[in-house]
Order: C-alpha cells, then structure tokens, then sequence
C-alpha cells in the first residue's frame, strides 16, 4: 500500500532537528531506520504531517567509549551494533540479542534508538536496555535530560520521549565478568519474541551474588522479573536456579494473541528464565 | 516534491518525488525496472531486497527520499554484458526456482551474504535467508544454489 502524504524534512545536525520538531508540534514523526514506521504509514495507522530523518545526522551514529559507560548513538544500525568490537566487549548481552532480531536485510536499516523508541513489549532491545541498566540522553527544546531505562518504557508502544523529543544516545554501564544470555522463543526464524528472556549474573566462589533478569513480551511494557533475581541471590547450582525461575512469571501481566495465551507466556517465562539464568553462569 | 539523485544499475537518475514514493515505487514505476518484484505489505517476505549502498535492504521499507545520494543495485544490474554472475548460474543449474518470484529478493540476501562470508555453511545461508520466503520451493535447492555458488561442497543430505 501507499503510505499518506506527508511533509519530509532531513536535518543534518542535532539542534536543527530539534527545531523541525519543535516547530511542527504534535504533527511530526522521527524516521530512524524506518523498519517500524513504514510499515505503519504502509498501512495508514500513522498520519505525520511532517517527517523528520534523522538518518543523515553523522553524531547520531556510532559507538565511543567514556570511561566505564559504552555509548552507542541512538541511529546506530543493528547490523553495526551485532559487530562493533565495543559492543561485543563490553555489552556482549546486546550484540547477542541484537543478533536475533529480525532478518539481515531489516538490521542493516533498523537502528538501536529507533527500537527503544518504539517502546514495543514484543521488540528484543526494550528488555535488554533495562537488562543492562542503560540510561537514555534525550533533547528536546528545552535542553537535554537523560532517562533510565527503567522509567523509559511507559505503556504499550509509548515511551517516556515527548513529541518533539529526539533520543540522542544510548549510555550502557560496563560489567566486566558478568555472565549474560537472551533467550528468545519464537515461531519463525525472522519473527517477533513470543517470550523472550535476557539474563545477566555474576558468579561469586560458584554461587550467584547477583542477578539482572528482564523479560520481553511479559506485558505492555518489558519488565523485571524482580522475584527471580531475589531467588537467585546465593542460588549455588542448577536446583537452586530452577526454584528461582519458578518466580519470574510473578507481577508481569501477559497478553493474549494468536500465537499464545498468557498461561502459555508464564510457562514461557518460567523455562526461558532457567535456561538464560543457566546458559549465563556458564552451567547449561 | 523533494528532488533526488540515484545511482541505479550504473545509471544516474534525478527527478522531483513525493516525499510518501516508496523505492520499491520509485523502481518498477518510475523507471521501469520491473524485475524487483512487491510480495507483501508487512516488509516480510524479502522478495523486493535490493542492494542499498552496499547493504541489502528491503525496497518496500525505504522511501525513495532515504535513496537520494545513494547507489542502488537490483536484480537487474547484477548481469554484465548479457553474462549472468555465478550466483545466478548457480540458481538456475541448481533449480533454485520454480515460480521465480522470491528469486530476485533470494539472489540480493545471498550476495549480501557471500560478500560478509564468502564460505558459509548449511547453516549460516538458511539463516542469511531468513527475510526472505519462498512459496514454493522448501528452500533445499535455494541453499545448495548458493553454496554451490560459495564453491561449498553441496551435502545434499546434511541440509534436509
Ligand atoms: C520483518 C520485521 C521483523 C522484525 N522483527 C523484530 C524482532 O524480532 N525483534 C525486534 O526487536 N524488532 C523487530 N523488528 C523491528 C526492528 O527492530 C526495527 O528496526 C525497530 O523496531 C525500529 O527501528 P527503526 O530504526 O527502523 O525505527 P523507525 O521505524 O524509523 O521508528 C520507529 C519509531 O521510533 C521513533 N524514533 C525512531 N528513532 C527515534 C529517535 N532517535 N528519537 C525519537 N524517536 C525516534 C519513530 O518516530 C517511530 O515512532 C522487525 C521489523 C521488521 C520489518
Ligand atoms: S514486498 Fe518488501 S518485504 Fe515483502
Ligand atoms: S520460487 Fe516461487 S516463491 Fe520462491
């Protein structure tokens, strides 16, 4: 289908980007890589007055470290982030998820920033940022603000950006020996995470000493499962894990679709949670 | 109306678009390159992938005003001289193909893939062909195509 007409705009810096948001208001639409947002205009449920492509803007892109934070620009392609050194390095937990999203051809347009942004519960990267507590650099008219992962996702498909807000960077502290895994559950190689689970551990003389597990798809935003990781504090072997995967369905809110019910997502939650849990501590 | 330039197939092309035109649009009906098929609505199926700077991309999900300044190779402008490239021997030695719809989307993801790696395994091709569906015929001779193409040793048995 044809998408509806609408107003185009490529700033080449930052602050003029901003100012084409600012001066449309509500009416304007950021095109990233366009992976989300076209096939939404294809089908005539967004109607733009006037869209912005930040793909041009060369300090939107690409991966720098400062200090102990990796930061990775918000137009960052999937496919740069699946092989930055950096990112393998330092963050491998989001290579490897970014990895899993999609086909080649959608990572080479697709971008990080453009993910988050969309804020949708099925995408891999909302789970994997709040996973990895990242935190979010905004600008807007007003300056610029930096949100947590953990306050970014707000409902279904809306996060905390305003209309005329632009994500700038995607700031991601370091973990150096961590074990990580995402575990994604899907029905076709290409498609969207039925459940998906996305783990980080760090061992401590062959017990766990703390736990980050996320999940994707668990309700209308990604959550915590918070349960899980108390349990897994002191867990000491694969019983111990298991009795803590048992909580992660615990305070999510699941959804109904054609591909599952919501019992069917907690038993997701439950097995992936042990396996990811597993594969990170090194012991699945 | 916002004026773009394009390198499509060798050839240089300027003209006003409306902001909305797809690429794919912009492809078949504004210069006639028909041979990059539209398969579906929801850029799942692959078979308009055309080669963008470099990269594969799925034409249906680019506007023509995301193209401006950049090269794009389709289907069409993988021949030179009338000379078919081993990869598309390889489709039609290996019958890669039997309606030939998915075939142009099929040979953009392969060449994407064999120029990141130029060996790959079973493996590696039927996940490199992961956007892109065939209808019609169960993706076993797509697969030995290509790594006859990589120069693989086609395991006729290892890939079913
Ligand atoms: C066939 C297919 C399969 C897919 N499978 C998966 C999958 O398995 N897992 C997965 O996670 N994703 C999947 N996706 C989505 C893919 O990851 C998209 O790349 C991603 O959702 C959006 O990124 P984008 O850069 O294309 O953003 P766009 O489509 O350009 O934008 C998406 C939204 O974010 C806003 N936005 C984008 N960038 C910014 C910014 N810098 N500041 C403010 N707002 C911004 C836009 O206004 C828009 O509302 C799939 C997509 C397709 C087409
Ligand atoms: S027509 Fe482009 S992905 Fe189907
Ligand atoms: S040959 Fe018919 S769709 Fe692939």
């Amino acid at each position: 289908m044809i998408p509806p007409a609408f107003e185009y705009t490529r700033p080449g810096s930052v602050d003029e980007a901003v100012r084409a948001l600012a001066d449309a208001g509500e009416e304007a639409k950021v095109l990233a890589g366009g992976q989300s947002l076209l096939p939404l205009l294809r089908l005539r449920l967004a109607f733009p007055e006037l869209v912005v492509d930040v793909g041009r803007i060369p300090e939107l892109r690409g991966v720098r470290e400062d200090g102990d934070t990796l930061v990775i620009g918000a137009m960052t392609t999937h496919h740069d982030v699946v092989h930055d050194p950096l990112v393998r390095r330092h963050a491998g937990l989001l290579a490897q998820a970014t990895a899993t999203v999609a086909d080649p051809a959608v990572r080479h347009r697709g971008t990080l920033g453009g993910s988050l942004a969309h804020a949708d519960p099925a995408g891999d990267l909302p789970a994997v940022a709040l996973a990895l507590d990242a935190a979010l650099v905004v600008a807007g008219p007003g300056g610029r603000r930096t949100v947590p992962a953990r306050e970014f996702f707000v409902d279904y498909l809306q996060s905390a950006l305003a209309p005329d807000e632009l994500l700038l960077e995607v700031r991601i502290p370091k973990r150096a020996g961590w074990g990580f895994h995402y575990e994604k559950f899907h029905a076709v190689a290409q498609s969207w995470a039925i459940v998906a689970v996305a783990a980080l551990v760090r061992r401590d003389d062959g017990h766990i000493a703390e736990a980050r597990v996320a999940l994707t798809n668990m309700g209308p935003t990604p959550l915590r499962a918070t349960a899980a990781e108390e349990a897994l504090t002191g867990a000491d072997g694969p019983g111990a894990v298991a009795r803590a995967a048992e909580a992660a369905a615990e305070g999510t809110r699941p959804s109904q679709d054609l591909s599952a019910s919501p019992e069917y997502r907690e038993h997701l939650a439950r097995v992936l949670t042990r396996r990811a849990v597993l594969t990170a501590t090194g012991t699945g | 109306m916002t004026h773009i330039t394009v390198k499509v197939d060798g050839t240089t092309y300027e003209d006003d678009v409306e902001p909305r035109l797809l690429l794919v649009h912009y492809l078949r009906d504004r210069l006639g390159l028909t041979g990059t098929p539209i398969g579906c609505d929801t850029s799942n199926c692959g078979a308009c992938t055309v080669e963008l700077d470099g990269a594969s991309a799925k034409s249906c999900s680019v506007l023509a005003v995301q193209a401006d300044g950049c090269e794009v190779t389709t289907v069409q402008g993988l021949a030179k001289d009338g000379e078919w490239t081993r990869l598309q021997r390889a489709f039609h030695e290996r019958h890669a193909l039997q309606c030939g719809y998915c075939t142009p989307g099929m040979l953009m993801a392969a060449r994407d893939l064999l120029r990141e790696n130029p060996h790959p395994g079973a493996e590696e091709v039927r996940h490199a062909l992961e956007g892109n569906l065939c209808r019609c015929t169960g993706y076993q001779n797509i697969v030995h195509a290509v790594l006859a193409a990589a120069g693989q040793q086609v395991a006729e048995e290892a890939t079913a």
